[in-house]
């Protein structure tokens, strides 16, 4: 992409309507752009067995990512997502195990309703969360240091409750949150795109969410304006918190097991993720839109080049490139001449 | 009992900083359906008087009364909620966020269902916008707007609170002539609704023209409240000062020698254009326009903190090129930026490492470390020389006084010996002892054959202090004028807001 500052700026001056779609949907052309060569190179990444694979893989990260966005929004970062995940799903699974389970975490536990360990593993995401939000809120500490804490804390309460080992055999109504349903969409999937709407609601047509973006883009503003700047910043990171707790859900359900170790830096991807989309860690400046199409671009990368016979150490090579190359373009687009 | 004829009342108001007593005492008394005016100099403490009654932070001590009733530990959300808005000076909007959502941010209006109600928000935008005859579309981005035109969101943004009182920090500043107008019939129209508004403006004309009362702070004192159509002129401007204007710029004559700096046609795409001026040895050039008008913008090009697209800059007959600050260091240019917060001083740094920072390479051994001996000498000299206050030279700045952290920056340009200086704002947010002794120094460099320029927004500073003075408006040069008596506050305005030829004409 060869747009120089010069051309970003007449065009915002004559409103030159190809200008302003690129600079509108440039991303989702990327992504099209990708998945054409892809399918072109290997027809068979477009069969629908394979786009619901990708669709699968890009979920749970993907359901992390729309929490990360709210936070990268209003300014902040949660680096503990993937610890949260992790804690979350072996607390789920301990309360989630078969009746013929060897190794039974809880030997006389009977099995329990599905919505039982759901909600264990949400409610330690929203707590987790939370702690990190009120940290944040309460002491002025910087979220990155706040959620890097909770990331190495969580990843210890994790392995101490587990004593480092993994807790398998869970329930068929805990695996089915990994399967599909009619045999063909997969649960997971319809978890993701759920979420979607919902954060996309919260985020446009929510008075939270106005709230994000003001707290990110100037928060002298924002508090002048009399919001409760504290109070939503809790909110903000229980929610992140919330979503990791329910990412664990996928991924217990799918993996059939959890062990403390799990989902290792998967923060980092939903933080990419969100980046490529267009989100600013400057604050202010984000959409749901651009988490969606950043993981797909992630996901359909990874299939595709893992399908084209591309090393895997050469894979996380051009992730990382194309991170980098993303955001870099993304910054020339909202650069305002100097 | 509290007297029920005032809608508010702050009685013996007392704000302490950190080594500052911004407010010593203040009173305020506002009656119902009254336009009250705040005035004193930057640093008499009206925009921390005003941020104690909206709740931003508590005064130290002291008694504030709303409505008959006494209020306390409130936060600004509690203060909007009781009736007391504020146009801020100051804050900046949202920048990528719609004209609506900046409006009716924090209590944005919801639909049955309790998602936000974009429709109503904005057509009660677009109703605002029609009051206040701006003629924007809701939707359009905050950050697409000039400087003016978010001036009147903020101004329609205080007005949509139904507030009993507003709060009106200068907010003429960034104003163009028939936008002050209209603003004057809005507060007309608010007044005649029963609401009362405290109008801080620096603008005396604009003080007699609207408002019913002054009160007068300063140095953070309370001086004393008028009828404003009672109070002459001259009792108004004494009130303020407190001094002859005459003490205050101790500028002494000195020879001015040849153009040593010259700027041919700079133009920017979005700040200035067609920028000509030279400056000479010895001289004070003095820059005025109004806030946004570019004149930072133009003197951060020179220094080359910001590019420009055409022009040329010529040092002493040669032609240079400026990229960087780098560069313009290399080429014996100073610049004190106008924030000294932000981008001057290193706050939780000692006063040496301000001081030395600029021109740490002069100290820099063969063996690559730091001479501290040196170092440390020059430092001692410089706090001598220009006598800044500090305890020890490893004391930290922030717990200095801002005319000393001034002093500090500076002394920090001075270490490198430059020829050309560029001020900005070089005496804001201090107080009038200290300006009085940056005065001095700025004329003692004067003296000593280096170039000054110099951007303020006093215009007594500019007047007091400059030998010519350039006036900006929306990016061009409006005038360039030799400083001498015939030079007025009321002049420099006519042309920093373009409106000399209308009324010549």
């Amino acid at each position: 992409m060869t747009m120089n500052n010069e051309s970003a700026s007449l065009s915002e001056n004559r409103g030159s309507n190809l200008a302003q779609l690129l600079k509108k949907y440039g991303i989702v052309l990327v992504l099209l752009l990708m998945i054409v060569v892809i399918s072109i190179l290997e027809p068979a990444f477009l069969r629908p067995k394979n786009i619901f694979n990708v669709l699968t893989q890009v979920s749970i990260f993907g359901i992390m990512s729309l929490g990360l966005t709210i936070v990268i929004i209003s300014k902040g970062i949660d680096l503990s997502a993937g610890s949260v995940l992790a804690l979350s799903a072996v607390l789920a699974a301990s309360v989630g195990q078969a009746a013929d389970a060897t190794a039974k975490y809880f030997p006389n536990l009977p099995v329990l309703p599905i919505f039982v360990p759901i909600a264990v593993a949400l409610l330690v995401g929203l707590i987790c969360g939370a702690v990190n939000g009120l940290l944040i809120a309460k002491t002025g500490i910087p979220a990155f240091i706040a959620t890097l804490g909770m990331q190495t804390a969580a990843r210890g309460f994790a392995l101490i409750y587990t004593q480092g080992k993994p807790i398998s055999n869970l329930t068929k109504s805990f695996t089915n949150i990994g399967g599909k349903i009619f045999s063909v969409i997969p649960v997971p999937v319809v978890i993701y795109a759920i979420m979607i709407g919902i954060t996309y609601i919260m985020l446009n047509h929510t008075r939270f969410g106005k709230n994000i973006y003001a707290i990110g883009g100037n928060i002298d503003a924002a508090e002048v304006s009399g919001i409760d700047v504290k109070k939503n910043l809790i909110m903000i990171y229980a929610y992140c918190g919330l979503l990791a707790g329910l990412a664990a859900v996928v991924f217990a359900g799918r993996t059939g097991s959890a062990h403390p170790g799990a989902a290792s830096g998967y923060e980092l991807t939903a933080i990419a993720a969100t980046t490529i989309g267009g989100t600013s860690h400057s604050g202010g400046i984000g959409t749901i839109r651009g988490a969606v199409i950043g993981a797909l671009i992630l996901g359909v990368l990874r299939n595709g080049l893992t399908l084209l016979g591309v090393p895997a150490y050469w894979q996380q090579v051009t992730e990382g490139v194309i991170i980098v190359v993303a955001v870099i373009i993304d910054m020339r687009k909202n650069r305002q001449k100097k | 009992m509290e007297n029920n004829e005032y809608l508010l009342q702050m009685k013996d108001i007392k704000k302490r900083f950190p080594g500052v007593m911004a407010l010593k005492g203040v009173d305020l008394n506002v009656g119902y359906g009254e336009i009250h005016a705040l005035v004193g100099e930057n640093g008499a403490g009206k925009s921390t008087l005003m941020k104690c009654l909206l709740g931003i932070y508590p005064p130290t001590s002291g008694e504030i009364y709303f409505d008959g009733k006494l209020i306390k530990n409130y936060n600004v959300a509690e203060a909007l909620k009781i009736g007391i808005s504020m146009i801020h000076q100051e804050i900046s909007p949202i920048l990528y966020r719609p004209i609506m959502e900046n409006i009716w941010s924090g209590r944005e209006p919801l639909t049955k269902f309790g998602l936000v109600d974009h429709k109503k928000m904005y057509e009660s935008t677009k109703k605002l916008l029609e009051e206040i005859e701006l003629d924007e579309d809701p939707m359009n981005i905050a950050a697409n707007l000039t400087v003016a035109k978010l001036q009147l969101i903020e101004i329609a943004k205080a007005i949509s609170y139904d507030a009993k009182l507003i709060i009106m920090d200068e907010p003429t500043s960034a104003l163009p002539s028939k936008e002050v107008e209209g603003l004057f019939k809005i507060m007309k129209k608010l007044k005649s609704e029963g609401r009362s508004i405290i109008y801080i403006s620096h603008k005396i004309d604009e003080i007699y023209a609207i408002t019913d009362k002054v009160s007068v702070l300063r140095d953070g004192e309370y001086i004393g409240t008028e009828d404003t159509n009672k109070l002459s002129k001259d009792k108004l401007i004494k009130m303020m000062v407190g001094r002859n204007i005459d003490d205050m710029f101790p500028k002494t004559p000195c020879d001015i020698k040849d153009v040593y700096l010259e700027v041919k046609n700079l133009s920017h795409s979005r700040y200035f254009q067609d920028i000509s001026f030279n400056v000479r040895k010895g001289e004070i050039l003095g820059i005025a326009g109004l806030v946004g008008s570019g004149r930072t913008e133009i003197i951060e090009s020179i220094f080359g903190i910001r590019n420009f697209d055409s022009g040329e800059i010529f040092i002493n007959g040669e032609k240079v090129e400026i990229k960087s600050p780098i560069d313009a260091i290399d080429k014996k240019m100073a610049f004190l930026t106008e924030d000294r917060r932000q981008t001057g001083i290193f706050p939780m740094l000692d006063v040496e490492f301000n001081l030395t920072l600029a021109n740490i390479l002069k100290y820099v051994k063969k063996s690559k470390l730091i001479d501290y001996k040196n170092l440390k000498e020059d430092c001692n000299k410089f706090i001598d020389t220009i006598s800044i206050k500090t305890p020890s030279p490893k004391h930290k700045i922030e717990n200095l006084s801002g005319g000393n952290q001034q002093k500090v920056l500076v002394a920090k340009w001075l270490l490198t010996e430059p020829d050309i200086l560029f001020l900005d704002e070089p005496t804001r947010g201090i107080d009038v002892g200290a300006k009085s002794e940056i005065h001095k120094l700025i004329s003692m460099l004067a003296s000593q054959g280096k170039c000054i320029v110099m951007v303020s927004s006093e215009l007594p500073e500019i007047i007091g202090m400059s030998d010519r003075i350039i006036v900006v408006h929306e990016g061009k040069i409006t005038s360039i004028l030799d400083n001498n008596e015939n030079i007025t506050q009321e002049l420099i305005m006519e042309y920093a807001t373009d409106t000399y030829k209308e009324r010549v004409n």
